[in-house]
């Protein structure tokens, strides 16, 4: 039998990882950072946005520079827009200046908690796919919203473990674990994880994947970081694999009860 | 020659003469690349910026990537 590692790999749209763990390219301390980060992390799939050319200075530093898109998948993201129309327009616009379909969706619905708005989310989601993208859904944990994203076509469901950049966890572990039980396609927690072991959660839960962005960029060593998240969705998902033991009441001894003198 | 009013990324510019696409990002001194553009709410296929023509009240998007999460 070959090994979990050697054999375990994860398909979106056709298209086969063998990391789980995909990174966004914001808020680092320079491009070198991100770099530098992106590489530890291990992960094969990077999200960036899509914003204005600043044409009072269009030669700076650009992260294609730095993230190489023929090493790395762009996941191209909608964030910062609040309706489904800004959102079509911003992936119509990405997949022009990239030449890809595979998309990060996110429509949001309140500036303070940044949740999504599922509403406008369908929406878009509907547009896109008719439009032929392959959409990846950030979404919030609820599993009827879920189902009908994947109804619709979406190629991957991410619910949030927490509001974006909060850096709390996994608030509700129970209807991530609803969500993977219930789909056909990966699930991906997006948005929330703090710190290694909420990455480890989301992967022992049954997650294909883990989507991150703060929780390495606002560490004190991002790089260090980067590692350990990379570490921990490993171990993660080696553990969900592996298949943990029950959960008893009371104590069950490790070391034999018979011979004792 | 005849001016031009358009909005490009939000900001109005006055423009002379007859230009294309193409011409606008030179000036603007843009890696035509690396950038996507959206006229009046539509895509301009890249293949398209050397044939497609600044009108006047042109609404103009150029847009790139960058870091996000």
């Amino acid at each position: 039998m070959k090994s979990i590692e050697e054999g375990d790999f994860f398909e979106i749209a056709g298209r086969r990882f063998r990391s789980r763990l995909l990174v966004g390219t914001g808020k680092y301390k320079d491009f070198d950072e991100t770099a530098r980060a992106i590489e530890a992390s291990g992960a094969e799939i990077v999200t960036v946005a899509v914003r204005r050319v600043n044409l009072s200075d269009p030669v700076q530093p650009m992260l294609t520079d730095f993230v190489d898109p023929k090493k790395y998948t762009y996941l191209p993201n909608t964030a910062g827009c609040y309706t489904a129309d800004d959102a079509v327009r911003t992936l119509r616009l990405a997949r022009e200046a990239g030449g890809w379909k595979l998309v990060k969706l996110e429509v949001l619905g309140d500036q303070k908690t940044l949740y999504p708005d599922v509403v406008e989310t369908l929406k878009a989601s509907e547009a896109l796919i008719k439009d032929g993208f392959d959409v990846m859904v950030y979404t919030s944990d609820d599993p009827i919203i879920a189902n009908a994203l994947e109804e619709i076509g979406c190629c991957a469901i991410m619910p949030l473990a927490a509001p974006i950049g909060s850096g709390l966890g996994i608030q509700n572990p129970v209807n991530i674990r609803l969500i993977v039980e219930q789909s056909n396609v990966p699930v991906l927690v997006d948005a929330g994880v703090g710190t290694a072991s909420d990455a480890s959660i989301a992967m022992e839960l049954g997650c294909d994947g883990v989507l991150m962005n703060t929780a390495i960029a606002a560490a004190k060593d991002p790089v260090a970081m980067a590692r350990a998240m990379r570490l921990a969705v490993e171990a993660g998902r080696l553990a969900y694999m592996a298949g943990r033991m029950p959960r008893k009441l009371y104590a069950d001894p490790s070391s034999p009860v018979g011979g004792l003198i | 020659m005849q001016s031009m009013q358009v909005t490009v990324n939000g900001e109005s510019r006055v423009l002379t003469g007859a230009l294309t696409l193409e011409d606008l990002l030179r000036d603007f001194g843009v890696d035509q690349r690396k950038v996507a553009v959206e006229r009046n709410l539509e895509i301009v296929p890249k293949s398209t910026f050397g044939t497609v023509m600044i009108e006047d009240g042109d609404r103009l998007e150029v847009v790139h990537f960058i870091g996000g999460g």
